[in-house]
């Protein structure tokens, strides 16, 4: 769960920190996607270890889930929760969400096969990620699942310390603040491009 | 509050209290006390639930109790949804009616947990705990002949680091307490008391990968560092114990995985 859930948060940053090309303009963003297409072992270097992390981590949180839920046999009649976060309680939930992004995602802007009204954008990444947040229940329900992003990271992230042994109370809080700001910085930098179109900031 | 004569003042209580039979399914039973003294213990009130229920000729309800003074691990109530109820850092024993309110009525269930199971009523069977300590939580020394006791040393941060995990009573708040019904804290204390003491040195790997093989056949959930059992443990025991566990786990597992069979491979190189 924590080493597939690392890779995955790597990912995202990168994803992100490459999407921000956006703002430097059609050729920028255009010339970044053409570069990784032209190093297809890079590429699909990439997507195998994704791939595998994704499974792994997708296998390991249903274990954990079914087991966990057997584990306690309902609990108490009275909840009585006194610190378990929010993100800490959600993180099933959050999780089926941001699968079922990714799945429209990859419809969406990989295999370009919904949303995108049949319209064929061959190298030009820039005008399909406009022509794609052009459309307001597209751009929303992006946004709605990057905060989902944002909650299911900052759990995610404070807890691989704490599964590899490198946590105590001393380092708790500033890990958990550490957590929310990469959350944080994922999530608003993805969220800034379908609010820059969506704004008519991007065209 | 009723406040007489400057006697002590006394509370009227409604009580729901988990009633079953081993095997069976469970159902609250509803109750009432009418003068209970704000000094009396949590477990004194559920002496007198019981007195005033033989005087009835009802059956009394089960529960654990030992030493009544938070150190024997025995008492384990579920408190308004909260093990040993809501004063952190008590367990039942320690807990007084003064922290109730006049009129209230208190829901008592027992630990809720697959691992363990209940025996009747209130009182549930632990010896899922026994069952770990049983598998490593102890060192191996003749016994018989007392060694001396400063032969070795021990430095105070060590010292006190170890009997801060040892504080652990056993009573099974954490895994009550879980929302994955998880025993990471008890077996992280009792792994932590041990593995950093030199005298725990011998048997550390071996200790811990048997105590997390015992913890996970005996049926406890995982944990998803939701912090509940550290904000509900009557010792206030950390989620430092379950780092240095998971810590600890890693590295025995690593050491197994490269272990030297001391013997030649017997490929032909």
């Amino acid at each position: 769960m924590a080493l597939s859930g690392l890779v995955l948060a790597g990912f995202v940053l990168g994803h992100m920190s490459g999407n921000l090309l956006m703002f430097k303009g059609p050729k920028a963003i255009n010339d970044y996607a053409t570069w990784l297409h032209a190093n297809p072992g890079l590429l699909w270097g990439a997507r195998i270890v994704l791939i595998l992390s994704t499974i792994a981590h997708i296998w390991a949180g249903i274990l954990l889930t079914l087991e966990n839920r057997a584990a306690r046999e309902g609990g108490p009649s009275v909840d009585a929760t006194r610190r378990a976060s929010l993100s800490s309680r959600t993180m099933p939930y959050s999780g089926v969400v941001i699968l079922a992004f990714l799945i429209f995602h990859l419809l969406h802007f990989t295999f370009r096969q919904i949303a995108l009204g049949g319209v064929d954008f061959g190298d030009n990444v820039y005008k399909m990620v406009i022509a794609g947040f052009a459309q307001p229940a597209v751009a929303v329900f992006y946004i709605v699942s990057m905060i989902l992003l944002c909650l299911h990271l900052s759990h995610g992230i404070s807890s691989v310390f704490q599964t590899l042994g490198l946590r105590n109370e001393r380092w708790r809080s500033r890990l958990d603040c550490v957590a929310s700001l990469y959350a944080w910085l994922v999530a608003l930098g993805f969220i800034s491009i379908p609010l820059a179109v969506l704004s008519g900031y991007l065209k | 509050m009723v406040q007489d004569n400057g006697k002590e003042p006394t509370l009227a209580l409604k009580l729901r209290v988990w009633r079953q039979r081993r095997g069976q399914p469970g159902a609250f039973e509803e109750h009432a006390l009418p003068a209970v003294p704000t000094s009396a213990s949590f477990l004194e009130m559920m002496d007198m639930l019981n007195e005033q229920l033989i005087k009835a000729g009802k059956d009394t309800f089960a529960f654990d109790h030992d030493c009544r003074e938070g150190i024997c691990g025995m008492c384990s109530m579920t408190i308004n949804g909260m093990p040993h109820g809501p004063i952190p850092g008590v367990t039942t024993c320690q807990l007084h009616m003064r922290n109730f309110r006049d009129g209230e009525t208190i829901t008592v269930e027992p630990w809720r947990a697959r691992a363990f199971p209940v025996l009747k009523d209130l009182a549930v069977d632990r010896s899922a705990f026994d069952k770990v300590i049983q598998s490593g939580g102890f060192i191996t020394v003749r016994t018989g002949s007392a060694p001396e006791a400063n032969n070795i040393p021990v430095p105070k941060p060590i010292a006190d680091e170890a009997m801060d995990a040892a504080e652990c009573i056993g009573c099974g708040a954490c895994v009550a307490s879980c929302k994955n019904g998880s025993a990471m804290l008890f077996v992280g204390a009792k792994i932590n008391h041990l593995n950093i003491l030199p005298q725990g040195q011998a048997e550390r790997d071996r200790r811990t990968l048997a105590m997390v093989k015992t913890m996970d056949d005996a049926g406890f959930g995982n944990c998803t560092n939701y912090g509940e059992c550290q904000a509900h443990c009557p010792k206030s025991i950390t989620l430092d114990v379950i780092a240095k566990l998971n810590r600890d786990y890693l590295r025995a597992r690593v050491k197994e995985f490269f272990s030297s069979t001391g013997k030649p491979s017997k490929g032909g190189d």
